[in-house]
């Protein structure tokens, strides 16, 4: 059976009150191919029965993972491999003028999914830092499920596969049967915490650079300037963020420079806020105070 | 763009020169690295070769080092697309002078995410 018009506005207003993320008429197909994994798991027939039970009888437990399978975002190595020469021919060379050789950077890789992002970047972090120079990545997703994989490090050989240079493989992940694993050396560069995009950012800040990327896109045009005023507050005055290819700052939040690099742009804050100034509010949407997904978050 | 698609079974190389094709490539096939050499004598230009390892007569690897020993083919991409997925033979095929290396089986994203690395970005979008 074909997922009703009752059991889509039941899973949107759950997704949109839970992570603010829109889901429009007309992605009835997205939410049947995220939750018939889940439907097949409980032995439902189809996806409308699994909604309608989780509407009817559903727990917390279940309203959550509802949410973690429509929000969770596909990724892959290197994925778009600008954003990562950008860090090669661009931030790292402009953060290290402007802080020394011996500079410390503190990274944000928001919205991290299953790791490959924040992992990309210290492979090439890796490569491109001066030896004196060192680095520390938090890297956070609203889903505790993919976080336990990312920390983890673990993939599959199509995982691998996808986007990863070969000489990248060989020299940061071991054959650990079936799957490759993320060395251990690499691994402690990154720190992985749950945290909601519509929470207070992450304490550990300021950050030198964030790479947001292939999440704005998700939300209305309010959520978007909220979140990149927020950011501009926990990021240092001259920090750099990199952002989704089909995304930008621009008629959204104009305090942000565009600087083009090599085949995408970074962005920069032109009026940082200092992180004592209370930047406006996200615009909170109803949230059940005791929810797992929200209150989780390790800040 | 041309590419040389380097493999002993048949169906391999058609689903090979298939992706390969979708993404904006023409393609020439070989069933062996000795037939691939052939193909290259003659003339013909390519700027990319996938390459299976095992193959009869002479296998990937052999192929490899020879067209890197030849400066004439400096310019041409190697990819192998094999079933061998240990770490050390990797490393073998890369000290050999291939750039890429993709393990079967794989999916047409896999294929075009490696070419993006390499440089040779599709011409063509699939989707």
């Amino acid at each position: 059976m074909a997922l009703s018009a009752d059991s889509f506005a039941f899973v949107a207003d759950l997704v949109r009150r839970r992570s603010a993320i829109q889901l429009a008429v007309g992605k009835e197909y997205l939410v049947e191919s995220r939750l018939l994994a889940l439907a097949r798991e409980l032995g439902m027939p189809d996806v409308d029965s699994y909604v309608n039970a989780v509407r009817v009888g559903g727990k917390e437990s279940d309203h959550v993972r509802v949410v973690e399978a429509l929000t969770t975002n596909e990724t892959s190595w290197f994925r778009d491999s600008a954003p990562f020469s950008a860090l090669q021919s661009y931030i790292v060379p402009e953060l290290i003028a402007a802080r020394g050789l011996t500079a410390r950077l503190n990274v944000w890789s928001a919205a991290c999914s299953t790791g490959q992002e924040p992992y990309s970047i210290a492979m090439t972090l890796a490569d491109c830092l001066p030896s004196g120079a060192s680095a520390e990545i938090l890297a956070t997703d609203l889903s505790e499920q993919v976080l336990t994989r990312a920390r983890e490090g673990r993939y599959s050989q199509l995982e691998v596969n996808r986007g990863l240079p070969a000489s990248m493989l060989v020299r940061h992940l071991s054959r650990r049967g079936a799957e490759w694993q993320v060395s251990q050396e690499l691994r402690r560069l990154v720190t992985f915490r749950q945290h909601n995009l519509l929470d207070p950012p992450p304490a550990a800040g300021p950050f030198d650079v964030v790479y947001l990327r292939n999440v704005l896109i998700y939300f209305d045009i309010e959520t978007k300037r909220a979140i990149l005023e927020r950011l501009r507050r926990v990021m240092k005055p001259d920090g750099i963020l990199v952002l989704g290819a089909a995304e930008t700052t621009i008629g959204v939040d104009d305090a942000w420079a565009r600087v083009p690099v090599g085949a995408g742009s970074v962005y920069r804050p032109t009026r940082p806020l200092p992180a004592n100034v209370r930047a406006a509010t996200v615009p909170q949407p109803r949230i059940a105070p005791h929810s797992p997904v929200l209150s989780r978050g390790a800040h | 763009m041309r590419a040389l698609v380097i493999d002993d079974s048949r169906t391999m190389r058609r689903i090979v020169a298939g992706t390969l094709h979708d993404l904006g490539f023409e393609t020439v096939q070989a069933e062996d690295g000795r037939a691939a050499l052939d193909v290259l004598e003659s003339g013909i230009d390519v700027e990319l070769c996938c390459i299976d390892w095992n193959m009869p007569v002479m296998d990937g690897l052999e192929f490899v080092g020879r067209v890197r020993a030849n400066p004439a083919w400096r310019h041409i991409t190697l990819m192998m697309i094999t079933t061998e997925s240990e770490q050390g033979q990797i490393v073998r095929a890369l000290a050999a002078g291939a750039h890429e290396y993709l393990i079967k089986p794989f999916t047409a994203d896999a294929v075009r995410g490696k070419l993006d690395l390499l440089g040779l970005v599709p011409v063509k979008e699939t989707a």
